[in-house]
This record gives structure tokens, C-alpha cells and sequence, in this order.
């Protein structure tokens, strides 16, 4: 493999770890959400991210194979989707952080070099324009709430902020597909980001917390200990019985 | 927070353009925009529809069931009111 083939493939495994974690992590709510129409929700999400995961794996190599048969070391995934879900304030405090990067992502990824990418985006841009405008629907309905309800969306926040840094990492794997024109440089969106998610936060009554110490290291398998609690039970058919079929 | 606590709203989807909107189900919302955003979550997600309404279940006026014999009885024996007495040509669809 060549060195701008072994970049793209590790792009490709970036994007769909993402939705691939963030999808198995939303699924966890089914059946537990607070009311059955917010299960849907959720659960509908869950798909979406867990159908892009499908199709960015798969461009990559064997999507199962990824998905089943990789140590947490191997994943790519952003720190941000491995968070607990926690409450549901703090489950819609890290959807409204991730949907608004994907969101601005995607939107620029249909402007790619690269034919998959576009194809891609055009079609998953719709969805995650969707879960952006329904987190930040319910960030205002929660942050201008109750007092309860503001106390918990404050510390889902608390607890999401210092992960958005390392939305806009570029590493020289990234940098060699900015230059060939393959992937958006995600520096090029981030004051347009912050004034977004200031915009929801301001008309929700919250506050950005101050910010924090980044922490990075997911795009290099550098992982906090969630991640493995999170694969456990999504690899253990597969690991114990290989190749099982449903 | 349950959705006990939320009112009720009646879902109404329209499968494609021309037909008319149909009752559907309904759903528990907090508002009306989220009443939106459960109806399309809860209704569309297999592509049922194109375009949706959401009416308060409270705002809904329905006849009483007690009632039914003079509001709905008289009209079985009147079968001239049926447009059964035309032929209709094959290309008329959705009659």
C-alpha cells in the first residue's frame, strides 16, 4: 500500500470508528430512554451512525472484520464517542458536541477529491444535520428548563468539553489528505463550531465551561478505559463464535 | 421526566404528494416542534411519508359514541348514494 493509500484507509477507519462507537454507545439507551419516543429517537440514531460505520469500514477494508475482530488499541475513534452516556443531559451535551463537528465535517467532505467520500457525504449529511438539530432542540428545552434539568445538562458539559480539542487535531496523516484534497481541514471550521455551539448554549441559558486541559490521543489508540467496556459486548458473539451468521 | 407527563398529539402523514394526509398514530411531546421531530422518528422511518402534522389530541372533536345510532345508522339503507350505478373507465385511478 502506498503511503497516501495507508492515509486514506486510516481516514476511513477515523470516520467510521466514530459513527461506529458513537452508534454502539446510543444503542445501549434502547429500552432504557426516558420515554418510549425518545427511545426511538436515539435508537434511530444509532442506526444511522451504525449504517455510515457499515458503509466507511467497509471502503476500508472488511467492515465486520473491523468492527468485530480489532483490540481497542486498533480503534480510531475520537475520545468524545467512547464518553458514558450517563444521564440523558449528558447523553444530548455530547450529541450536540459530535453532530455539530460531523455535521460541518460532512458538509465540506461532498466538496472531496476523493469519489467514495462524496458519495458518502451527500447521502449521511442529511442524517446528521438531523441529530444536530434535534440535540440542540432539546439542549434549550433542557438547559432553560428546570433548575434540575440545567444542573445536569452543566455537568455533561462539564464532563464533554475537554474532548473537543481533538476535533480539530491534524496529525501529518491528516495533513497529507487536506493537501491532496481528500479531507476537510477541521481548523478551517472551528471558530464557525465554537460560535454554533455558543449560539445553542447561549439560547439554552447555559455556559460554556472555561476551557479545559485537552485530552487527545484516539486517532492514535490512545483510549480511556471506557472503550474497552464498550467493545466487550458488542465483539463477544463473534469473537466466541467466528463468523456466526444471524 | 416520563412521557405520562407530556400531552398526547395525533399523527397525521401524507405517503406522497397528492393524497391526502391520514391519521397514523399519535405520539407524547412536550411541544409542538418535538411533537414534530417524535411523529417523523416514531411514523417515517420506513419512508411512510413525505410530509407531516402533528394536532393536539385535546383540540380534536369527536362525535359521541352514544350517538352513533342516529348519526350513522340512517345512511345504511340509502344505497343510492353510492356512485355504484357508473361504469368506470380503467385509467380513473384512486376512486
Amino acid at each position: 500500500m502506498t503511503a497516501p493509500d495507508a492515509a486514506r484507509v486510516d481516514y476511513l477507519q477515523r470516520l467510521g470508528d466514530d459513527s461506529l462507537i458513537l452508534g454502539q454507545r446510543l444503542s445501549e439507551w434502547c429500552g432504557h430512554a426516558p420515554a418510549l419516543e425518545v427511545d426511538l429517537t436515539l435508537a434511530n440514531f444509532a442506526l444511522d451512525l451504525i449504517g455510515q460505520a457499515t458503509l466507511l469500514l467497509g471502503e476500508a477494508e472488511d467492515a465486520d472484520q473491523l468492527a468485530f475482530h480489532r483490540d481497542v488499541l486498533d480503534f480510531r475513534n475520537c475520545l468524545l464517542v467512547e464518553q458514558p452516556n450517563g444521564d440523558f443531559a449528558q447523553t444530548i451535551v455530547r450529541q450536540l458536541l459530535f453532530s455539530t463537528w460531523q455535521h460541518m465535517l460532512f458538509q465540506r467532505l461532498t466538496q472531496s477529491t476523493d469519489r467514495f467520500l462524496v458519495e458518502f457525504a451527500s447521502k449521511a449529511v442529511k442524517e446528521v444535520a438531523y441529530h444536530r438539530e434535534l440535540a440542540s432542540e432539546w439542549t434549550v428545552r433542557l438547559g432553560d428548563g428546570t433548575d434540575e434539568s440545567a444542573r445536569r445538562m452543566a455537568e455533561g458539559l462539564d464532563w464533554c468539553w475537554r474532548f473537543i480539542p481533538e476535533l480539530f487535531e491534524v496529525d501529518e496523516t491528516l495533513q497529507t489528505l487536506i493537501d491532496s484534497g481528500v479531507a476537510p481541514d477541521p481548523r478551517a471550521f472551528e471558530d464557525e463550531y465554537r460560535s454554533a455551539i455558543t449560539g445553542v448554549l447561549t439560547e439554552a441559558k447555559l455556559e460554556g465551561p472555561a476551557d479545559q486541559r485537552p485530552i487527545l490521543g484516539g486517532r492514535r489508540g490512545h483510549h480511556s478505559e471506557h472503550l474497552g467496556h464498550i467493545l466487550a459486548p458488542m465483539q463477544f458473539l463473534q469473537r466466541t463464535y467466528p463468523n456466526a451468521k444471524w | 421526566m416520563s412521557s405520562g407527563d407530556w400531552p398526547l398529539w395525533e399523527v397525521f402523514v401524507r405517503s406522497k404528494g397528492g393524497l391526502s394526509h391520514r391519521h397514523a398514530g399519535s405520539v407524547h411531546a412536550p411541544d409542538a416542534q418535538l411533537a414534530l421531530a417524535h411523529a417523523r422518528d416514531t411514523y417515517t422511518r420506513r419512508q411512510e411519508g413525505v410530509s407531516l402534522w402533528v394536532v393536539p389530541s385535546k383540540e380534536i372533536v369527536a362525535s359521541d359514541p352514544d350517538h352513533a345510532g342516529e348519526l350513522f345508522e340512517p345512511a345504511e339503507s340509502k344505497i343510492y348514494r353510492h356512485p355504484t350505478f357508473y361504469d368506470i373507465p380503467d385509467e380513473v385511478k384512486h376512486i
